[in-house]
């Protein structure tokens, strides 16, 4: 396997990018990236299958536009990485910021610990080929799922007594499902969602996305898959028919 | 979009500026070259008990001569010299950044003016409002606002920013979007001790600089980030809320949350947000406030702009970006991100 090896320290993120492109085009498997910090776009845009390792804590818009990669992140991420991401896998061990996974369009976006505000917002999906998904082991801030319109939103809440402690769940969302383990206060749930039986038949669909998780982060899988879990969704595709249009 | 970074050390053992230009140039992404300065607090200790005026001048001839002519006639003026700069390919000084040590006098000390604190609150807004060509941009004790159009390494190095040591440092990296970039329009904005450095807009500025104009203050600096450091002036010393209070006035719970609490604490929610109306502040902001005994770091009440918490120890770290911290201290401990209108609050240990 061809492996290549990138020391970022203090490395704007244009010719850090440009050093991606180039090693990804003379057929490199792997990309280390040491001592990233900041470093905004990286992978944006990306195709084929390479691996990245990002050591360090990458800037925003992480693997936005890309299509195919994989990123594995030792640390945290900043705002949106996953931002419009079509098809590829970005796997956070940490946290990461606001707008995670942001207008998403495929692939999958899988994140340790904790996300900031409005994780998924404007996620989209186009049948079934292209299907986004965002998991979260900790839990989110408030406005998990705003205006989403597909995909799947998973988290865990894995060390807390609740998973979702934050308003405004599914806030605008025509589309899509947001799965959340354990009970979630009504209170939560935003404007347009409404939540649905989680069935057996819901497991077993997810059960390869919560087992493909476990393993990224060494987790037993059975402890996610013998709990409930509840499934919130859109009330309506036109959650504000109401308020643009008069009939 | 702006960059902003605050940093405070609790046992007030100073660093110099050299490491939050680093931290704020690794945002520049957030910046459009346009504005950026820094806050420094414990940067004059010879003159601690002296208002720290600065001053920019479009030159040192009329608008000078009022504003000697103002202090004297309000008090006394200790010393007085133009801010060392060295000059910057990326910086065209438009303005003299001018300093004067003040102290008001006792004499003028009655009714409205009961204290050194109003009489320099009065001098910044007869100044900023009635002298063309002179805008003080900095005026409290110990502490200084160095700022100017263009990128934060070169505004920093115009101001040897390294040469100052403090115990709190802002910073901020401006984007200008609603207003236009000038040295007077870049943060922090302060007044007396506070100066506020903010990410965002307040789009309820109409409304709060009504309000504060009621009570004296005079929004006259073509941004709505002004205002912030009026509302806490108001709020903050004249009716001696805790920062804790402030926050709680200017980024509130919503009402549905209100209803939810314990009924004291329910009844205390309702009370500052019936008593506080007018300085609740709308729109995206993510802003950092340096004060007398302190910093404090909130965003607005759904936050809509980022914001990170580092610490190390004594210190604190409250940035726009993560990596930004840790450019700043490498060995920062904890990071996290409080929730929307949560107050951070670092003080002093005494």
């Amino acid at each position: 396997m061809k492996m290549v090896r990138i020391d970022a320290r203090g490395m704007h993120y244009t010719p850090l990018n440009q050093k991606i492109r180039a090693a990804v085009a003379d057929g490199a498997e792997e990309i280390v990236l040491d001592n990233i910090l900041g470093q905004r776009f990286i992978g944006d845009g990306l195709r084929g299958n390479v691996r990245i390792i990002i050591n360090g804590v990458p800037g925003g818009d992480l693997g936005m536009f890309m299509s195919g990669p994989t990123c594995i992140v030792h640390g945290n991420a900043e705002h949106a990485p996953g931002n419009t991401m079509d098809r590829g896998m970005l796997v956070i061990h940490g946290s990461a910021g606001d707008a995670v996974a942001h207008s998403m369009r495929g692939g999958k976006v899988f994140v340790k610990n904790n996300i900031g505000y409005r994780g998924g917002i404007h996620m989209k999906q186009y049948e079934v080929e292209a299907r986004p998904i965002l998991v979260v082991g900790g839990t989110a801030h408030s406005f998990l799922g705003e205006y989403m319109a597909g995909g799947l939103v998973l988290v865990f809440g894995i060390g807390k007594d609740k998973a979702m402690t934050d308003r405004g769940i599914g806030s605008g969302i025509h589309g899509g499902e947001i799965i959340i383990r354990g009970e979630v206060d009504d209170y939560l749930l935003g404007i347009g969602a409404k939540k649905f039986k989680f069935t057996e038949s819901d497991l077993e669909r997810i059960a390869p996305i919560i087992k493909s998780f476990c393993e990224q982060f060494g987790y037993d899988a059975t402890d996610f898959l013998n709990t409930n879990y509840t499934k919130i969704g859109p009330a309506s595709s036109r959650p504000f028919a109401s308020k643009y249009v008069w009939e | 979009m702006c960059g902003i970074i605050g940093f405070i050390d609790r046992t007030k053992s100073k660093m110099d500026g050299s490491s939050i230009k680093a931290a704020l140039s690794l945002m520049n992404e957030r910046g459009s070259g346009d504005g950026a300065g820094y806050a420094a607090y414990g940067i004059y200790p010879e003159y601690a008990d002296y208002y720290a005026l600065h001053v920019f001048f479009d030159n040192l001839g009329e608008p000078k001569k009022k504003v000697d002519e103002l202090l004297q006639q309000m008090g006394e003026i200790v010393h007085q010299e133009e801010i060392p700069t060295t000059p910057q390919p990326g910086i065209k000084k438009v303005h003299i950044p001018w300093r004067y040590f003040f102290k008001p006098s006792e004499d003028l000390m009655a009714g409205r003016m009961a204290s050194e604190n109003d009489v320099v609150t009065y001098i910044v807004m007869e100044v900023n409002a009635n002298v063309k060509g002179a805008t003080i941009f900095s005026s409290g004790k110990n502490m200084g606002v160095f700022k100017a159009s263009g990128w934060p390494e070169d505004v920093a190095n115009f101001y040897r920013i390294e040469d100052y040591k403090g115990y709190i440092w802002l910073g901020h990296n401006r984007y200008p979007t609603n207003t236009p970039g000038w040295w007077g329009g870049a943060h922090p904005f302060n007044l007396l001790n506070w100066s506020v450095v903010h990410n965002g807009e307040i789009t309820s500025y109409g409304t709060n600089q009504r309000y504060v104009e009621g009570y004296g203050y005079n929004c006259s600096l073509f941004t709505d980030t002004e205002v912030v450091a009026y509302l806490f002036d108001l709020l903050g010393r004249q009716h001696g809320l805790s920062h804790e209070m402030v926050v709680k006035a200017l980024a509130p719970p919503f009402w549905d949350e209100i209803d939810r609490m314990p009924a004291k604490e329910a009844e205390l929610n309702k009370a500052v947000r019936l008593t506080y109306g007018p300085a609740l502040m709308n729109g995206p902001f993510a802003i950092v406030v340096g004060t007398e005994n302190g910093i404090v770091g909130f965003t607005d009440r759904i936050k809509l702009r980022p914001l990170v918490v580092g610490e190390n120890g004594n210190r604190l770290y409250i940035s726009s970006e993560e990596a930004a911290i840790r450019v700043y201290d490498p060995e920062v401990k904890t990071i996290y991100t409080p929730r929307a209108g949560e107050p951070i609050i670092g003080r002093f240990i005494e």
